[in-house]
């Protein structure tokens, strides 16, 4: 669990539209790093490419390397990467027809866990994990679209750990989200990232400032600055970055 | 494109009082001072009645930046401008109150500096002067250099200050300069020169907001 990321001259494009121009950054293990900027600056398209996302998208196209613990993404089956890659959206996803426990069951009898008592296990461990299982031990049978909404994002990220996972991406996973089930998940962040390695995508400075070790600011599909998230947020080195931060655009 | 336009007048209205309560005290030296070479006792009565004014502006800039971080969740050089914004008013406030210092051993002593000791403590008063406008001026500028020019000034009324104390203190036999006198003075003295280190805290300040990065002026 929690690997690094290399990601070397990545370039992505939609069609003609050049989304991501040569990012170079390194996601420390077991760090979360903040990924920042205004609407349209790449930064969904680019945790999108760290778990081949984003070449799923018509017209879309991927260029560079995005290396796992030393492993190239591309030589991999998308489907094994997005196993050690997982991803918790900003709207709450679960299954609507599943039962909480088959949320994440499912992910892991697709890998082939058949035994009852391995899957209980496993299904606990996660949903503790996400910190979620004193919610929910009791009515494991009920439908996920029983919880609220800032259980089901629980939910969902615990989906994504059953399969434990090296790299965990968020993308916005609190905006959606009132403050207390947000201060949840933030928590939930700080405990993760002492195993995994996350990527987080975020509107919310503050959030970011709170939660993320290293900070990357992106802005036209360019990374500007990449840093210790206390420096970027008290002394950023771009100015470019500075008028982003303290709200002068985007 | 400007999109925090309350709050850019709120960093200005921050900016402001600053340079307002700035001015005050500086009044509130001069006249200090005035009163000490003086012996003006109602001057002196007047700079210990105005501190109440100071204590008033302080108090108003540390509730003007707490709201503003309590409210605008400021970040880098916004942060930087209202923390040491609050820096900048209380040593602004311990000016005042050194001014206030001054003032009362007008009102309790009653004795004016010796000839000889009033050219350091004339001198020193000056450099003060000097330094606040310099400091005033280094904080509306964002001017690094001018900030950095306090520490050189501080100096010398370090270098006054110790000729001061050694006058004082190794005076010749017959010299006519009383024991109380001496002391009085001494303490006016130590009171400029705590100002002066006030003034460089405030020169810190300065390159904090402009740079990121802290420094030592004293």
């Amino acid at each position: 669990m929690g690997k690094s990321m290399s990601v070397r001259n990545l370039n992505a494009w939609y069609g003609t539209q050049h989304a991501l121009k040569n990012i170079n950054i390194e996601l420390a293990a077991k760090m979360a790093t903040a990924i920042i900027g205004p609407s349209g600056c790449g930064k969904s398209t680019f945790i999108r490419c760290l778990n081949r996302m984003h070449e799923t998208s018509p017209y879309a196209k991927v260029e560079g390397d995005i290396l796992l613990g030393g492993d190239d993404l591309c030589d991999l089956d998308p489907v094994d990467v997005r196993r050690v890659v997982g991803m918790v959206f900003q709207k709450p996803n679960p299954f609507p027809t599943m039962s909480i426990f088959d949320n994440i069951a499912i992910g892991l009898r697709l890998g082939g866990i058949r035994k009852p008592t391995e899957l209980r296990e496993r299904v606990e461990r996660s949903l503790r994990m996400a910190a979620l299982w004193d919610e929910v031990k009791d009515r494991l049978n009920k439908p996920a679209t029983a919880l609220s909404g800032g259980q089901q994002q629980r939910l969902c990220i615990a989906r994504a750990l059953a399969v434990e996972p090296d790299v965990l991406l968020m993308d916005e996973p609190a905006s959606a989200l009132d403050p207390i089930s947000t201060m949840r998940i933030e928590e939930l962040v700080e405990q993760l990232k002492a195993d995994y390695t996350v990527v987080i995508v975020t509107h919310n400075m503050q959030q970011a400032a709170r939660i993320a070790d290293r900070t990357a600011f992106f802005l036209n599909g360019e990374l500007i600055e990449f840093g210790e998230t206390s420096t970027l947020f008290t002394k950023p080195h771009d100015k470019r970055t500075e008028d982003y931060i303290t709200g002068r655009f985007g | 494109m400007q999109q925090r336009q309350a709050f850019d007048i709120a960093l200005k209205e921050l900016k402001w009082k600053l340079l307002r309560m700035g001015g005050d005290i500086q009044e509130a030296i001069r006249r200090a001072i005035a009163a000490l070479e003086t012996q003006d006792v109602a001057m002196a009565q007047a700079v210990v009645n105005g501190d109440r004014n100071i204590n008033a502006q302080d108090h108003e800039i540390e509730d003007l930046c707490i709201r503003l971080i309590a409210t605008q969740q400021p970040v880098a050089g916004d942060l930087r401008r209202i923390v040491a914004g609050m820096r900048l008013a209380m040593d602004l406030e311990r000016m005042g109150d050194l001014a206030v210092d001054i003032a009362k051993s007008v009102l309790r002593m009653g004795i004016a500096p010796s000839a000889q000791a009033w050219k350091d403590i004339g001198a020193m008063a000056k450099m003060v002067d000097a330094m606040i406008a310099e400091a005033l001026n280094a904080y509306v500028n964002s001017d690094v250099e001018a900030a950095k020019r306090l520490a050189q000034m501080d100096d010398e009324i370090d270098h006054h200050y110790r000729r001061l104390v050694e006058q004082l203190f190794n005076r010749p036999d017959g010299e006519s300069t009383t024991a109380p006198q001496a002391m009085a003075t001494a303490f006016c003295g130590r009171y400029l020169e705590r100002i002066g280190d006030h003034i460089t805290n405030i020169g810190e300040s300065v390159i904090y907001i402009i740079s990121g990065e802290r420094s030592d002026l004293n």
